[in-house]
C-alpha cells in the first residue's frame, strides 16, 4: 500500500504500521519502503513517517541517510514551522555520520529569527550531546548565544540545554541572571522548574547565606556562619556584603539586590497551577530564602495535598524533611495533614510522619488523639506505623512518655497480633532509654504475662523482665515460675527467652532461682526444637559452675547483663536535606545519576558585578546618536552616589565631551564625572574651542583623504589631546570596568574625520586595557577596496593611550576560514603616544559572517583579534533601474525569498527614515520605484557578487512587509533579521 | 527527561509503548510488576521506583499505569505532573481514558504523545495548541475521513506556540458567543462519631467554557474574593492584578479550562450540610449485629441535598447485612464487605434510614463497632462558602456575549464514624 499513489492508502499502511509499534512489535523491515514516502506531500503521512523514522533510523543507519536531504531542504523553508519540525526530526535521527549536519544545522537555526526554530535549536543540543559528546564546546557556544536570547519561548529549553550539557559552566548565567529572573513569569511551566531548579544552584554559589547571623535555636542552623566569620578577613573590604558577613555580629546582613530579584520573582509562581511549578519554587525558597520568609511556601504546599496521590507522595516526602528543619512553618496546618481512612497506604505512612514531626508540647495531645483513632484501622501496616510514630513522639517530648506509655500498654491486649508485637518492640524501646523510673510498667506488663497469647508480645516481654530483673526483684522470680510451669505449652521464641531469664536471673538471684534454672534448662533439654536444645546446653555450660567449665563462665554476668544501648527512634527523614529537595535524588535518598550537589554557600560572596549586563556595543553608538542633540543628561547622573554634587559646568562639560552613554551605565557615569572633577574649570571653555576646532578639521579632512593620521597639527589640538590623554591614564588606573564616555568621545572624532556620512558604525576590535594602552577600532568603510575588488574594506583606527611610543604595528598569522583571504595593511612603524592613526585592509570573508582572526603584533606584545562583519556589510550597492529590479526578483522567488511583516518603528515611518535604516543597515543602494509604497533596494555581495534585492512595502498604520530575495539563504536570513531590527526599532 | 513511556493496564500487560531517545527494552517494567505484586492494594504502588540503570516513575488514573522511564536526575513532579497533564489530554480527546479508547486511536495517541515530548522534554501541553496540531476525533469525522482520506492533522500550522498567548489559537469564530463558569465547591471533612467536626475545609475551583470570537479580554470580579485563602490560576490570569484589585482578569483559552482552583481560608466555620447517625451493635457471643443509620440536611440555606451516596467498610467478621432502606437501594459486596447505599436526594420531611441486622462469623471475636461512612453528596446551586461572582466584563471586543455562572457544593473526602476520644488522654 505504501507504494500507492493514493494519500489515503499510504495513510491507512503507515496508521498500521505506528499501531504495531505503539504495541511494540518489531516493523523494521519496512524500513525501505517507508523511508520513501518521507518527501510525501500528505501532512499526516509525512508526520507518522516521522514517527517511524525516529523509532528505526537508529537500526538502519544507511538508509535513514537517504532521508536527510528532505530535511536538509526543509531547513531552509521560508515557513518558520516547517524549519522548525524538520530540525526537530533531522536532530532525532540517531545516526552518528550525520553529527556534523546536526551542527551545522542547530548553529544555523540558534540564529534563526524566529524564536520558534531558535527553540527547536536548543532542545536539538542535548540531543546532538548525547549523540557525540565531543562536540561539547561547539554545543556550549551556541548555548552560550541562545542565552542571550531575550524572548521567552527560548528560555526554558535553552537552560534546560544548558543543565543537561554544561551545568558545571556557572559563568555563562551571569549575564542573563537578571533577564532569566525577569522573564521568569512568562516562560512556559515546564521551563519554569528548569530555570529555578538551576537559578538555586546559581543562587548557592554566588550569594550569602541569609541565615548567617540568625541565632537559630533549631538543629544545626548554620554551620557556615562562623566559617563566613572568619573567612573575610583576608579579603579587601571591596563590598558591602563581604563587610557585612564579616561583621556579622554588629552590622545587619544585607541581602543582594539580585538575590532578593530572585525571590520576588519566583514567588507568585506559588500560585501555578502546576505542581512540579510549585515544588521547584518551595525548594528554592526554603535553599535561599531568608528564615523569616520561608513560611510562604508552607501554604502552597498543604494546597499541593489535594492533588492526585502521587503528587501528595512527592510532597509528603519533601514536606517531611521540611518539618524537621523548621517545623513551625506547617505548625498551623497540622490539621491538613490528618490521615483519611481512603488514604492509600504509602500515603498515611508519609502523614504520619509528618505529624510526628510537627508533634510538640502544645500540640501532642491533639495528636495523640488522632493517633488512637488510627490504631483503629483495618490497615494493619499503617497501625504498626502508627504505634511506632507514638513511640516516636514519647521519645521526643518528655512530658507525655508516661501517657503514650500507659497507652501503648494498653495496646498490649488489642486482638490483633500485629499490634501487640509492634507495640511491645515500641514499648520496649522506651523503656530501654530509662529503665529506672518505670519498674511498674515492668511490673504490669509482668502481670500481662497471664493474659497476652501472641507469642511475641510473650518474648518481648520476658526479654524486657530477663533485661531488668534489678528494678523488680520479685517478681521476676515469680514469672519465672509461671513460666517453667507453662514451659512445654509455650511457643519456641517464648521458650528460648525463658532461658534467657532463667539464665539472667541465676546470675543476678541465684539463691531463689537456682532450681527454677535447672529445671527450666532440664525441660529445654529434651525439647523437640534443636534451636532451644542446642541453648539450654549452651546456657547451662555457661552459668552453672561445674569442675569442666572453662574461662567464658567468669564472663557469664558480663555476657549476659551488658548494657544494651537503647535503640534511637529518629525520622527517616533526617539530614536529608542535603539533597536538593522536590529531586529524584532527595526523594530516593540516593544521588541519582546526572544529580548536581547543591553547593553551600559561599564564604564571601564573588563579584556581584559580573552580572551588570553590558549594553552591547552598537546600542550605545546608536543610543548615542539619538541622543546627541540633547545638552544636559540630567538622568545620566541622577543615580551616581558617591558623587558629591557635580557642578552645571562638570555636567555639561562631561556631557559634551563623552557624548553621554546609555542611561544603563550610570554607575560608570558616577565614576567618571568624579574625575572630571578632577580637572579645573577652564575646560569646559577648552571644550568649546575644541567643538569649532572639529567643525574645521572635519572640512579639512574630507578633502585630505581617509588613511591619514589626524593630530599633530595645530598647537591647540595637541594640548588638548595631552589633557584628555592625561585624563585617560587616570581612568585606566581607577580601573574602572567601562569608560564609555572617553571611547565615544574619540569615536566621534573618527567619525567625524574620516565617515562623513556620518552612519557607519565602528566596533571594537581591542579594548585599550586588554590591549595594555593600544586601543584599536574598526569599521566597515564601504569603500571599494581598490587592490582586490572581491574584499571588503575595513578601516583600522588605533590610538596609543600609553605614555610610551608603540612600534611596528603589523599582522600576524592570520586563521581563517578556508576560501577567506585577507590584505594586510602596511606596517605601521611608530605610533606616539597618545596619537591615533587610520589604516584599510581588506578582507575576502566569502559571503560569510565567520569571524576573520589573526594577531596584532607590535614591538612587544601579540593580540589575537577577530573581526566579524555583520551581513549588511558583505555587499556593495548596485544601480539597476525598476525594470532590471522585477526582472532579476521574478528569478529569484521560491525559495530564494524570504519575506517578515513587521511594525515600523516610531523614527522611520516615513520613505525617508525607511532609506536611512535599510541603508545604514546594509550596503545597499535605493532603486528607483514608481509606487511610493515600496521602497527597493539592490546589492551584490563583495565575494562572488551575487545579487540582493530587497523590498519595503508599507501599508496602512504601521505595518510594513520586508521582502529579501537572495540566492544565498543564509544571506537572506541574516539580512532580513538585521533589516527587522533597525527598522521596528 | 523522560525516555519511554509505558502504559500498563490492570492485568499487567503492556499496550502501548513510546520511546523519545533511544529505544529502552519492555523488560524494564519487570521492576514494575514486582513492585505491584508487592503492594497490596493498586494505588500503593510506590510512584517511583529505582532499578540498577533507570527509575520508573508511574500515575495510576483509570486502572491504567502511565510508566515513564528516567535516566537521570529529575524533579519526579515534574515527570508526575506531565503524565497527569497526559492523561487530561487523552480525557479531552476521547472523552474517556480507558484501554479501549487509548487501543481504538492509536495513531492519535501516538501524534499527541510525539507532539507534546521532545526528546523526553515537554513541548506543547496546551490543549488548544495540541488541537490545532491534532484535530481530535469525532464520529462524523471518522466517517468523512474514512469516506475522503482526509487526515487528523491540522491541515493549518497552529499559530498559537508562536502568538504571545500560547494557550489561545488565533482565529476563532463562534455564531453563539457563550462564557460559562461553573463555581463547584468540595468539602473535605472528618466527622467523628458524635458529630463533631475534627477538620472540614472548602477547596474550590471555577472551571470555565468559554466560546468567544477573537480576542476577547476578560474580567471577572467576586462580591467576597477575601474569602479565597489560598489560589493557584491557569497561566492565562494575570496575577499581578489580582494581587492589586483582586480582580480575575485573563485572555481566555477556547473552550473547556480550569480557571482558579482555591481553598478557602481555615479561620471560616465551614457549615457540614449532612449528618448522618448510625448505631451498629454487635453482641458478645452473638452471631448476629445490629445496624441502624439516619440521614439528614443540616446548614443547606433552603438547597435540596442531591446524589447522596453512603459507603462503609464494614467489619471482616460481618458475612451478610440484611438492610430494610426508606429510600434508594443498597448492596452489600460479601467478599469486599463494602457497604453502598444509593440514596438519591433526601426529603427533610421524611429522613432516610437504612436498618436491619448483620450475620456475623460463627466463632469470631466481637468486632470494631465503628466503621468509617463515607459520604457523597451534591448540592446545586450554593456554593457553601458563600463565594458569589460580582461581574463578568469582557473588553477587546465589540459583540455581546452570553454569560452564565453556575453554582455547585460538591462532598469532597467526606467521612464520619471514626470514634474519637473524647477526653484527651493527655494529663500534662
Amino acid at each position: 500500500m505504501l507504494d500507492s499513489n493514493k494519500d489515503s492508502l499510504k495513510l491507512e499502511a503507515m496508521k498500521r504500521i505506528v499501531a504495531m509499534i505503539a504495541r511494540g512489535k518489531n516493523a523494521s523491515d519496512l524500513f525501505p519502503a517507508v523511508v520513501k514516502n518521507v518527501a510525501c506531500k500528505n501532512i499526516e503521512v509525512k508526520k507518522l513517517v516521522y514517527v517511524y523514522l525516529v523509532r528505526y533510523a537508529e537500526e538502519q543507519q544507511d538508509l535513514a541517510l537517504l532521508s536527510i536531504s528532505t530535511f536538509q531542504r526543509g531547513l531552509k523553508d521560508p515557513n518558520q514551522l516547517i524549519r522548525a519540525s524538520a530540525l526537530r526530526v533531522l536532530s532525532s535521527i540517531r545516526v552518528t555520520i550525520i553529527v556534523p549536519i546536526m551542527m551545522l544545522a542547530i548553529k544555523e537555526a540558534a540564529s534563526d529569527m524566529s524564536p520558534y526554530v531558535r527553540k527547536t535549536a536548543a532542545h536539538a543540543i542535548p540531543k546532538l550531546y548525547s549523540l557525540d559528546p565531543e562536540q561539547k564546546d561547539q554545543l556550549i557556544e551556541v548555548i552560550e548565544k541562545l542565552l542571550a536570547d531575550k524572548t521567552t519561548l527560548v528560555a526554558g529549553s535553552v537552560v534546560m540545554a544548558f543543565e543537561e550539557v554544561c551545568p558545571e559552566r556557572i559563568d555563562l548565567i551571569h549575564k542573563n541572571y537578571r533577564k532569566l529572573c525577569n522573564l521568569l513569569i512568562d516562560v512556559e511551566e515546564w521551563g519554569q522548574v528548569v530555570i529555578i531548579n538551576m537559578l538555586t544552584r546559581y543562587a548557592r554559589t554566588q550569594f550569602l547565606n541569609p541565615n548567617v547571623n540568625v541565632k537559630s535555636d533549631l538543629i544545626k542552623s548554620n554551620p557556615l556562619g562562623e566559617k563566613a566569620f572568619y573567612g573575610s578577613d583576608d579579603e579587601e573590604g571591596k563590598e558591602e556584603k563581604a563587610e557585612a558577613a564579616a561583621l556579622a555580629k554588629r552590622k545587619p546582613y544585607v541581602m543582594d539586590p539580585d538575590h532578593r530579584l530572585l525571590l520576588r520573582n519566583t514567588k507568585p509562581l506559588l500560585q501555578s497551577r502546576n505542581a512540579a511549578v510549585v515544588m521547584a519554587v518551595a525548594q528554592l525558597y526554603f535553599h535561599l530564602a531568608p528564615k523569616a520568609e520561608v513560611g510562604v511556601i508552607a501554604k502552597a504546599l498543604v494546597r499541593l495535598m489535594r492533588s492526585h496521590s502521587e503528587v501528595q507522595y512527592v510532597v509528603l516526602q519533601n514536606v517531611a524533611t521540611m518539618t524537621i528543619k523548621r517545623r513551625g512553618m506547617f505548625e498551623p496546618y497540622l490539621k491538613s495533614f490528618y490521615i483519611r481512612s481512603t488514604d492509600p497506604t504509602q500515603i498515611k505512612i508519609l502523614k504520619l510522619e509528618v505529624l510526628t514531626n510537627l508533634a510538640n508540647e502544645t500540640n501532642i495531645s491533639t495528636i495523640l488523639r488522632e493517633f488512637q483513632t488510627y490504631i483503629k484501622s483495618m490497615d494493619k501496616d499503617f497501625v504498626a506505623a502508627t504505634i511506632q510514630a507514638i513511640g516516636r513522639c514519647a521519645t521526643n517530648i518528655g512530658e507525655v512518655r508516661d501517657t503514650c506509655l500507659n497507652g501503648l500498654v494498653q495496646l498490649l491486649s488489642n486482638r490483633d497480633e500485629l499490634v501487640v508485637a509492634e507495640s511491645v518492640v515500641v514499648i520496649k524501646k522506651l523503656l530501654q532509654m530509662q529503665p529506672e523510673q518505670h519498674s511498674d510498667i515492668i511490673k504490669h506488663m509482668a502481670k500481662l504475662t497471664d493474659n497476652i497469647q501472641v507469642p511475641m508480645a510473650r518474648a518481648s516481654i520476658l526479654w524486657l523482665i530477663g533485661e531488668y530483673c534489678e528494678h523488680v526483684p520479685k517478681i521476676a522470680p515469680d514469672v519465672l515460675r509461671k513460666m517453667a510451669k507453662t514451659f512445654t505449652n509455650e511457643e519456641d521464641i517464648v521458650k528460648l527467652q525463658i532461658i534467657n531469664l532463667a539464665a539472667k536471673l541465676y546470675l543476678t538471684n541465684s539463691k531463689q532461682t537456682k532450681l527454677l534454672t535447672q529445671y527450666v534448662l532440664n525441660l529445654a533439654k529434651y525439647d523437640q526444637n534443636y534451636d532451644i536444645r542446642d541453648r539450654a546446653r549452651f546456657i547451662r555450660q555457661l552459668i552453672v559452675p561445674t569442675d569442666k567449665s572453662g574461662a567464658l563462665s567468669k564472663y557469664a554476668k558480663k555476657l549476659f547483663l551488658a548494657l544494651k544501648p537503647a535503640p534511637v527512634l529518629e525520622s527517616p527523614f533526617k539530614d536529608r536535606d542535603h539533597f536538593q529537595l522536590g529531586s529524584l535524588s532527595h526523594l530516593l535518598n540516593a544521588k541519582a545519576g546526572g544529580y548536581q550537589e547543591l553547593p553551600d554557600w559561599p564564604e564571601t560572596a564573588p563579584d556581584p558585578s559580573v552580572r551588570n549586563v553590558e549594553v552591547p556595543e552598537w546600542t550605545k553608538c546608536s543610543s548615542r546618536e539619538k541622543r546627541k542633540e540633547k545638552k544636559v543628561e540630567k538622568p545620566f547622573y541622577s543615580d551616581s552616589e558617591e558623587e558629591s554634587g557635580p557642578t552645571e559646568s562638570a555636567d555639561s562639560e562631561s556631557d559634551s565631551a563623552s557624548g553621554s552613554g546609555s542611561g544603563s551605565e550610570s554607575e560608570e557615569s558616577g565614576s567618571g564625572s568624579e574625575s572630571e572633577e578632577s580637572r579645573e574649570e577652564s575646560e569646559s571653555e577648552q571644550e568649546d574651542k575644541e567643538d569649532e576646532e572639529d567643525k574645521r578639521k572635519k572640512k579639512k579632512k574630507t578633502d585630505r583623504g581617509k588613511v591619514k593620521a589626524p593630530a599633530v597639527e595645530s598647537p591647540e589640538r595637541f594640548f588638548f589631546i595631552f589633557s584628555r590623554f592625561r585624563f585617560l591614564i587616570l581612568e585606566v588606573q581607577r580601573l574602572a570596568s567601562d569608560s564609555c564616555s572617553l571611547r565615544t568621545s574619540c569615536r566621534r572624532w573618527h567619525k567625524k574625520t574620516i565617515a562623513p556620512s556620518g552612519s557607519v558604525k565602528t566596533y571594537e576590535l581591542l579594548h585599550r586595557i586588554t590591549g595594555e594602552g593600544l586601543g584599536v577600532e574598526y569599521c566597515f568603510s564601504r569603500q571599494p577596496f581598490s587592490p582586490d575588488a572581491h574584499m571588503v574594506a575595513v578601516q583600522i583606527m588605533f590610538t596609543n593611550n600609553t605614555n610610551a611610543e608603540t612600534k611596528n604595528l603589523h599582522v600576524e598569522d592570520p586563521k581563517l576560514q578556508s576560501g577567506m583571504r585577507i590584505k594586510e595593511f602596511p606596517e605601521i612603524e611608530l605610533l606616539p603616544p597618545g596619537e591615533m592613526v587610520t589604516v584599510v585592509m581588506g578582507i575576502d570573508f566569502c559571503d560569510s559572517t565567520q569571524a576573520a582572526n589573526f594577531q596584532l603584533c607590535t614591538h612587544i606584545r601579540k593580540f589575537f583579534v577577530s573581526i566579524q562583519p555583520p551581513v549588511g556589510e558583505l555587499m556593495m550597492p548596485v544601480f539597476m533601474t525598476e525594470n532590471e529590479f522585477k526582472k532579476e526578483q521574478g528569478q529569484l522567488m521560491g525559495m530564494n525569498e524570504i519575506s517578515e511583516k513587521l511594525t515600523l518603528g516610531e523614527k522611520c515611518q516615513n520613505e525617508h527614515g525607511i532609506v536611512q535604516r535599510v541603508t545604514s543597515a546594509a550596503n545597499v543602494s535605493r532603486v528607483p520605484c514608481g509606487s511610493d509604497k515600496e521602497c527597493r533596494f539592490a546589492g551584490k555581495t563583495v565575494s562572488s557578487g551575487i545579487l540582493v534585492l530587497v523590498t519595503v512595502a508599507t501599508k496602512e498604520e504601521r505595518a510594513a512587509q520586508l521582502t529579501v530575495n537572495c540566492e544565498k539563504m543564509v544571506i537572506g536570513t541574516m539580512l532580513v533579521k538585521d533589516i527587522l531590527q533597525a527598522l521596528t526599532q | 527527561m523522560i525516555h519511554s513511556l509505558f502504559l500498563v493496564n490492570s492485568s499487567g500487560d503492556i499496550f502501548l509503548e513510546k520511546h523519545w531517545k533511544s529505544v529502552v527494552s519492555r523488560s524494564v517494567c519487570d521492576y514494575f510488576f514486582e513492585a505491584q505484586e508487592r503492594a497490596s492494594e493498586p494505588e500503593n504502588v510506590p510512584p517511583v521506583i529505582p532499578t540498577p540503570h533507570h527509575y520508573l516513575i508511574s500515575v495510576l488514573r483509570h486502572r491504567i499505569y502511565f510508566v515513564a522511564v528516567i535516566q537521570s536526575e529529575v524533579p519526579p513532579l515534574f515527570v508526575i505532573e506531565f503524565l497527569h497533564r497526559v492523561v487530561d489530554t487523552f480525557q479531552d480527546y476521547f472523552g474517556l481514558c480507558t484501554e479501549a479508547a487509548i487501543k481504538d486511536n492509536v495513531v492519535v495517541v501516538y501524534e499527541l504523545l510525539e507532539e507534546m515530548l521532545d526528546n523526553g522534554f515537554p513541548l506543547a501541553t496546551e490543549s488548544n495548541i495540541l488541537k490545532e496540531l491534532i484535530k481530535p476525533p469525532t464520529i462524523l469525522r471518522t466517517v468523512v475521513n474514512t469516506i475522503t482520506g482526509s487526515t487528523n492533522v491540522g491541515e493549518q500550522l497552529p499559530t498559537g506556540q508562536l502568538s504571545v498567548v500560547p494557550w489561545r489559537r488565533t482565529g476563532v469564530k463562534y455564531t453563539n458567543n457563550e462564557a460559562y463558569f461553573d463555581v463547584v465547591e468540595e468539602i473535605d471533612a472528618i466527622i467523628d462519631k458524635s458529630g463533631s467536626t475534627i477538620t472540614a475545609e472548602i477547596q474550590g475551583v471555577i472551571d470555565a467554557c468559554v466560546k468567544l470570537t477573537g480576542m476577547p479580554d476578560l474580567t471577572l470580579s467576586f462580591m467576597n474574593p477575601r474569602l479565597l485563602d489560598d489560589v493557584s490560576f491557569h497561566p492565562c490570569v494575570r496575577f499581578k492584578r489580582w494581587e492589586a484589585e483582586r480582580i480575575l482578569s485573563f485572555i481566555p483559552p477556547d473552550g473547556n479550562f480550569r480557571l482558579l482552583s482555591y481553598h478557602v481560608s481555615s479561620q471560616n466555620l465551614v457549615a457540614i450540610p449532612v449528618y448522618v447517625k448510625h448505631n451498629i451493635t454487635f453482641r458478645e457471643g452473638s452471631s448476629q449485629g445490629r445496624f441502624e443509620l439516619t440521614l439528614g440536611p443540616k446548614q443547606t440555606m433552603g438547597k435540596a441535598v442531591e446524589s447522596v451516596l453512603v459507603s462503609s467498610q464494614l467489619p471482616r467478621g460481618v458475612l451478610n447485612a440484611n438492610l430494610n432502606a426508606s429510600q434508594g437501594t443498597y448492596t452489600f459486596d460479601p467478599v469486599t464487605k463494602l457497604l453502598t447505599w444509593d440514596v438519591g436526594k433526601i426529603n427533610p420531611q421524611k429522613l432516610p434510614s437504612l436498618k436491619g441486622s448483620m450475620s456475623l462469623q460463627a466463632g469470631a471475636s466481637k468486632p470494631d463497632e465503628n466503621p468509617t461512612i463515607i459520604i457523597q453528596f451534591k448540592i446545586q446551586q450554593m456554593a457553601i462558602s458563600g463565594l458569589k461572582v460580582n461581574r463578568l466584563d469582557m473588553y477587546g471586543e465589540k459583540y455581546k456575549p452570553f454569560k452564565g455562572i453556575k453554582y455547585m457544593t460538591k462532598a469532597g473526602k467526606f467521612q464520619t464514624g471514626m470514634q474519637r476520644p473524647h477526653v484527651s488522654c493527655v494529663k500534662a
